[in-house]
C-alpha cells in the first residue's frame, strides 16, 4: 500500500536534515506503530507525506499504491486515498464543521471523477459516524475545531476520517490529550474502520494507544531513522525500559 | 473633540510563502463582455448646455432643470477631494461622454415586452432576466415562492421596471427615477437632496447637475413591501460615465429590503461612476440596503476598470427607525464610498455590514459614518477587508455622538486579511464623543491568510483556490450572514471568483 524508500529529507528555509533515510513498507490491511522520542522526525514524516510546504526531499521516494506521492499536490494525494489525522488539527474560524466536511468529500469525489454525494445522503452519513464517536450535532455546527477541547478535535478527525474512507491512514499521535474514555471512544472509531484492506500507521508516545489499536509490526524512530522494528512486543519493551537501551543497542 | 484611533491589534499569522508569486487574473472577470447596440449620445463633455440638454432627454420640469443648474454651478467652484488612499491619474471631465442611450430606448417602451430584444439578452445573460418571475433561479424558499421586482438601468436610462402593478396594489411606487420625477413630483421635490445635499461632496454635486436615471421607491405608511425591490446597474457604452440618483422613503412602520448590482464591459480606459443614494426612514420603518458591487476592476497591471465614487447616506428621521447597510464590494478599479447613517430619531438604529475585496492593482477607500444624533441611538459597524495581489484596502470610519445623542451606543469590528505580502491594509477610525453616557467601542485585527489552513484544506482534497475561497468565506462570515439568502449565495461565488490568481 505505502512504500516508502531511504527518504531524506530536510527543512527549506535551513540546513537542517531531519528524516535521515527512512524505509518503511506498509502492506495492505496492516497496522503499522511508529514509536520514538520526541523531535525524532514522526510529524516530520507524515507531513511530507501530505505534501505540506517547507521541506526538501533530497533523496528517496514515496509511493502509494505504485503512485509516486512525492509527485503529487496534496489535495491529489487525499483523492488517492491518504489521510493524515494532525498532531494539532487547525482552527478554521467561520467554515462550519459540516461545510468543511461537505466541501472536503465533495472535491474529493470531484477529484476521481466520481458523482457527488447527494445532500441527504451526506448527512445522513455524517449522523451516523457522528453518533459512534459522541459528537454533538452543536459540534457539526460550530467553526471547524474553534473552541473544541483537546479531545474534541482529535475525534472531529476521526470524524473526517471516518466520511472521507481512505485507504492510507496515518495518526499523528491522536491519543495525546486524551482522557481514558476519549481515547476509548477514537479507538473504536479506529478499529471500526480497519476493514482488512485499509491501511494505519499510527504514530503514537505511549503503549496504552496499542492497548486498544492492534499493531501488527511496531517501528522505532530515532533522530530521522528507523533504528528497530519488531511485533507488537517491542512496544512493551519501550514501555517498560524507554528509549535509552534501543538507542544505545543501534549506536 | 476628535480622537483618532490606531491601536490595531495584529493576529498572528504564518508569513504566507504559497502567495509569492500572483498569477495574472485577467479574463477571470465573467461580465466583461459588451452588447453591441446602437447609441445615441450627448456630446462629449461638460457644460451647462450638457446639463440642460440630460433634463431635455428625461422630458424634466422646469424645476427639475433649475435643481441640476444650481449643483452644476456649485461643482465649478469645488476641488477634486485627495485625502483618501487612493492614487489615481486625475480624471479629463471634459473627455467623456454623459449621457448615452440605446436608440432603441429614445421612444420609452410601453411594456416589458416591447423592450429591445438585444436589452432583454442582455440581463438574461447577466443572470437578471426581465420577466415577471420568482426569481434567481435554483432557490427554494423555505416560505414559499418569493419574488424580486428589478429596475434594469443600461448605461443612462432604466430599461424597465418588473412587477410595478402589482407592487402599485400593495401601494408600493417603484419606478426608475426619470418616471418618479414626472408621475411623483411631490414626493420628488419634497425628499430630493434631503439627505444628501447638492453641496455635499464633489462627487454628489457632480451627480445632481449631470444624473440621467436610477430608482425612486416610495413604501407607505404601515406597509410591509410584498417583495424585495433591487436595481441591476449595466455601463455598457466606453467613455461615459454612469451617474445614477436613488432616492428610498420608507414612510411610517414600513418596511422593505433593497438590493443592488452592478457590472460593466472589460476596457482599456478607466470610466467613471459617481452615483448619489438617499433614503428617507420615517418612524418605526425599516430599510435594509444590500450591494453587490462587481464592477470592472481593471486588469492585473491596473489598466481600465470604473472608478466609483458613491455618496450613500440614510435619514433615520423617525423614532425607532432602522437601517441596514450591506456591501460586498469586490469591483472597480478605484472605490470611494461610505454608506452613512444619520441617526436623528430617538432609538433609531443604524448598522452597517461590509466585506471590500481589493485583488492586483484595485485600490478600495471604504467605510462608513454613524453620526448619533438621537437619544438612546445604536449603531454597529462589521468591516471585512481582504486585500490580494499588489491591492491596497482601507477602512475609514466614522462614529460621532453627539451632546444631545444621549445613552448611545457603538460597536465597531473591523478585521482585516492579507493574502501576500505585497498588499496593503489599513485602518482609520475617526470617533468624538460629546456627551458622557455614550459608549463607543472599537475592535480591529489583521491577519493573514495562514499556511497551516490552506494545508489543512488542502490534505483533506481541496484545491488550493478552494481553500482560500472557503477560509475567506468563513472570515466574511458575519457580513455574508447579513445578506438576503439569494444574495448570500452569489456573493459567497463572488468572493471566490474575485480572489481567482491570488495564491500560486
Ligand atoms: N518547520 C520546522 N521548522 C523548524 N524546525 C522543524 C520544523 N519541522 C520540524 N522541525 C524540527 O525537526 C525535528 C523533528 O520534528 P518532528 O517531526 O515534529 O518530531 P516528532 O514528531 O517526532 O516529535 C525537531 O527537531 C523539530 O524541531
Ligand atoms: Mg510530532
Amino acid at each position: 500500500m505505502l512504500e516508502i524508500k531511504n527518504l531524506h529529507v530536510q527543512l527549506e528555509e535551513e540546513d537542517k536534515k531531519i528524516l535521515k533515510g527512512v524505509n518503511l513498507s506498509l502492506e495492505a490491511g496492516k497496522v503499522h506503530a511508529i514509536m520514538g522520542p520526541n523531535g525524532s522526525g514522526k510529524s516530520t514524516l507524515s507531513y511530507v507525506l501530505s505534501g505540506k510546504k517547507g521541506y526538501e526531499v533530497t533523496a528517496g521516494s514515496a509511493h502509494l499504491e505504485g503512485n509516486d506521492l512525492l509527485a503529487m499536490a496534496p489535495e491529489e494525494r487525499a483523492a488517492a486515498g491518504l489521510f493524515l489525522a494532525f498532531q494539532y488539527p487547525v482552527e478554521i474560524p467561520g467554515v462550519g464543521n459540516m461545510t468543511f466536511l461537505r466541501s472536503a468529500v465533495n472535491s474529493q469525489q470531484k477529484l476521481r471523477g466520481e458523482p457527488e454525494m447527494t445532500a441527504g445522503d451526506f448527512l445522513k452519513a455524517v449522523r451516523a459516524q457522528a453518533k459512534n464517536l459522541k459528537i454533538e450535532s452543536d459540534m457539526l455546527k460550530r467553526p471547524v475545531n474553534v473552541g473544541f477541547s483537546g479531545g474534541e478535535k482529535k475525534r472531529n478527525e476521526i470524524l473526517q476520517m471516518a466520511m472521507l474512507q481512505p485507504k492510507m491512514c496515518i495518526l499523528d499521535e491522536t491519543d495525546s490529550g486524551l482522557d481514558v474514555d476519549a481515547m476509548k471512544l477514537v479507538s473504536q472509531g479506529v478499529n471500526a474502520l480497519r476493514d482488512g484492506n485499509r491501511t494505519f500507521l499510527v504514530i503514537t508516545h505511549y503503549q496504552r494507544l496499542l492497548d486498544h489499536i492492534k499493531p501488527d509490526i511496531v517501528h522505532i524512530m530515532a533522530a530521522g531513522k528507523i533504528i528497530k522494528s519488531g511485533g507488537p512486543e517491542l512496544a512493551l519493551e519501550v514501555e517498560k525500559n524507554g528509549y535509552a537501551n534501543l538507542l544505545e543497542e543501534t549506536a | 473633540m476628535g480622537i483618532e484611533m490606531n491601536d490595531v491589534h495584529v493576529k498572528d499569522g504564518v508569513d504566507s510563502e504559497t502567495v509569492e508569486a500572483v498569477k495574472a487574473l485577467s479574463g477571470t472577470y465573467k461580465y466583461g463582455w459588451n452588447t453591441e447596440i446602437e447609441m445615441e449620445y450627448a456630446p462629449k463633455g461638460l457644460s451647462e448646455d450638457i446639463v440642460r440638454l440630460i433634463s431635455e432627454k428625461n422630458n424634466e420640469p422646469e424645476w427639475m432643470l433649475d435643481w441640476r443648474l444650481q449643483a452644476y454651478k456649485r461643482w465649478l467652484e469645488l476641488k477634486e477631494p485627495n485625502w483618501a488612499m487612493v492614487d489615481y491619474p486625475s480624471i479629463d471631465f471634459q473627455d467623456q461622454y454623459y449621457y448615452a442611450r440605446p436608440k432603441s430606448m429614445i421612444e420609452k417602451p410601453k411594456s416589458l415586452d416591447d423592450v429591445d430584444p438585444k436589452l432583454l439578452e442582455t440581463y438574461k445573460k447577466l443572470g437578471i432576466p426581465l420577466k415577471e418571475q420568482a426569481l434567481l433561479a435554483g432557490v427554494e424558499a423555505p416560505d414559499g415562492e418569493r419574488k424580486v421586482a428589478v429596475d434594469a438601468v443600461f448605461d443612462s436610462v432604466s430599461v424597465g421596471t418588473t412587477f410595478q402593478t402589482e407592487l402599485k396594489k400593495a401601494g408600493v411606487i417603484f419606478c426608475s427615477f426619470s418616471e418618479a420625477v414626472k408621475d411623483y413630483p411631490e414626493l420628488v421635490k419634497k425628499y430630493l437632496g434631503t439627505v444628501v445635499p447638492v453641496s455635499d461632496n464633489y462627487y454628489a454635486t457632480l451627480n445632481s447637475a449631470v444624473f440621467s436615471d436610477g430608482s425612486f421607491i416610495y413604501i407607505p405608511e404601515g406597509v410591509r413591501c410584498p417583495m424585495e425591490l433591487s436595481t441591476y446597474f449595466r455601463i455598457n457604452a466606453e467613455n461615459t460615465g454612469q451617474f445614477e440618483r436613488t432616492l428610498i422613503i420608507a414612510d411610517k412602520g414600513s418596511y422593505v429590503s433593497y438590493l443592488e448590482g452592478c457590472t460593466a464591459p472589460k476596457r482599456d480606459v478607466a470610466q467613471l461612476h459617481a452615483a448619489v443614494v438617499e433614503l428617507v426612514i420615517l418612524d418605526d420603518a425599516e430599510i435594509k440596503y444590500s450591494t453587490v458591487q462587481n464592477w470592472y476592476p481593471g486588469d492585473e497591471n491596473g489598466k481600465g476598470g470604473i472608478y466609483n465614487f458613491v455618496t450613500k447616506r440614510a435619514d433615520c428621521r423617525g423614532d425607532r427607525s432602522k437601517v441596514m447597510w450591506t456591501q460586498v464590494e469586490t469591483g472597480s478599479a478605484v472605490t470611494w464610498k461610505y454608506p452613512s447613517c444619520v441617526l436623528r430619531g430617538n432609538d433609531s438604529q443604524g448598522e452597517f455590514y461590509s466585506i471590500a475585496i481589493a485583488n492586483n492593482m484595485q485600490q478600495a477607500d471604504t467605510g462608513t459614518k454613524m453620526v448619533h444624533l438621537g437619544k438612546n441611538t445604536k449603531s454597529r459597524i462589521v468591516s471585512k477587508g481582504i486585500s490580494a495581489g499588489k491591492a491596497q484596502n482601507t477602512y475609514r470610519g466614522l462614529v460621532s455622538m453627539h451632546p444631545k445623542a444621549k445613552d448611545s451606543r457603538n460597536f465597531t469590528q473591523c478585521d482585516s486579511l492579507l493574502i501576500g505580502d505585497k498588499c496593503g491594509a489599513h485602518t482609520v477610525p475617526y470617533i468624538e464623543v460629546k456627551n458622557n453616557s455614550s459608549r463607543v467601542e472599537h475592535e480591529a485585527t489583521t491577519s493573514k491568510v495562514d499556511d497551516d489552513q490552506l494545508f489543512y484544506c488542502r490534505s483533506r482534497g481541496m484545491g488550493e483556490e478552494d481553500a482560500v475561497a472557503l477560509v475567506v468565506n468563513g472570515f466574511c462570515k458575519e457580513v455574508l450572514q447579513a445578506l438576503p439568502m439569494e444574495f448570500a449565495m452569489e456573493a459567497q461565488q463572488l468572493v471566490a471568483i474575485s480572489l481567482e490568481g491570488s495564491v500560486g
